[in-house]
């Protein structure tokens, strides 16, 4: 099959030597079975080496290739061309300052993810010959879901409250909390809680659902975050009714 | 950081939206369905037949529990959807819809108590 030609429109952007963002088209014959990412790199390696995207492992487990194709936020590993039309518009992650071209600044997600503590914390602390944890198949399922996320932030590019206010703790960052909190294995709750129960916690989120949308990997956070509200909104009122209690 | 105190009305938001999702078909069912179709006897909702179901204790208490989450769930959900809808007054929105409902569940109760 011959390759169809599409048009390319990606944002660019050198902060050393522009003073804003402007598109840059490019036209690239693209192969049946391609998706944004081959194009990409066709890019790179035959028109225009100064274009920079980040990506790895090509088959949507990384979670580095993210950004938004056609106005959506998408993994462009798993963006097959010929899903979409003649002219492709792609442009670095909604609500992240751009770093260069497709790249995107993280930090702020970083710091959000470590403030929820996204680790286990066992109740004592086993040496390597005490053995693993042990945890049945029931205990499992109850958090399984949320353990699926890869950290693509596509989520937080998806969430209007996270576009309307960037303190908000955001999708991926509480789901993952909420999938510790649900660990049979793990005790943590109270010291994520600070964090969670916040303001700017689960409580900033209205239930748009977006995030759970956009999420490769069927992570659901928008479920998350409700449960965790149900489960604060319990909290609250047994710290109202036993001021001081061990939770 | 400081855990939030917006447990309190999300709780009714929660408990309105979870009731009033199962009383509304059975109140379709009755008075939409049920008297006209004659599938119940017309006289259900004559006034007579429903002052009496109203002033009995019971209902009177169920009443206002119904009026309460929904007036509540109503004004949250009115609270956020202002929000995204890009009004970013949420003080001034949240003490219009918040008081709102603290007027209707005060009338509520003033109401089925005198009835």
């Amino acid at each position: 099959m011959t390759p169809r030609r599409i048009e390319f429109e990606i944002l660019r952007y050198d902060p050393d030597k522009m003073q804003k963002p402007e598109f840059q088209t490019y036209l690239v014959p693209c192969e049946e079975d391609w998706v944004v990412l081959d194009a990409l790199n066709y890019i790179k390696d035959e028109l225009d080496r100064t274009l920079s995207y980040r990506w790895s492992c090509h088959m949507a487990v990384c979670g580095s290739c993210s950004m938004m194709i056609n106005g959506e936020p998408t993994l462009s590993c798993k963006s097959f061309v010929r899903d979409l039309p003649n002219q492709v518009c792609i442009e670095p992650l909604n609500n992240f300052p751009i770093e260069r071209d497709l790249v995107v600044v993280l930090d702020d997600f970083l710091g959000k993810l470590n403030s929820v503590k996204p680790y286990l914390i066992p109740r004592e602390k086993k040496s390597l010959e005490e053995g693993v944890y042990l945890q049945s198949p029931a205990q499992l399922k109850k958090f399984k879901q949320f353990t699926l996320c890869i950290n693509c932030t596509l989520c937080y590019a998806a969430c209007p409250q996270y576009a309307h206010d960037e303190n908000f703790v955001g999708p991926a960052a509480l789901a993952l909390a909420h999938r510790y909190n649900l660990d049979s294995r793990d005790v943590g709750r109270t010291a994520r809680q600070d964090v969670v129960a916040s303001n700017l916690g689960i409580w900033e989120c209205s239930f748009v659902g977006a995030c759970s949308e956009v999420c490769p990997h069927g992570v659901d956070p928008a479920g998350a975050i409700q449960q965790a509200k149900i489960a604060s909104t319990g909290d609250y009122f047994m710290d109202l009714i036993l001021p001081g209690r061990k939770s | 950081m400081k855990r939030s105190h917006k447990p309190i009305i999300w709780s009714l938001f929660a408990a309105g939206g979870t009731f009033t999702a199962f009383m509304i078909p059975v109140m379709i069912l009755i008075t939409g369905l049920g008297v006209p179709l004659g599938l119940l006897p017309a006289q259900t909702l004559d006034y007579e037949s429903v002052l009496a179901f109203v002033q009995h204790p019971l209902t009177r208490i169920a009443l206002f529990g119904t009026i309460f989450l929904t007036v509540w769930h109503a004004a949250h959900r009115l609270r956020i959807t202002a929000h995204d809808f890009g009004i970013r007054a949420d003080r001034v929105v949240a003490t219009i819809f918040y008081g709102l409902a603290a007027i209707t569940t005060l009338v509520a109760l003033v109401v089925l108590a005198l009835i």
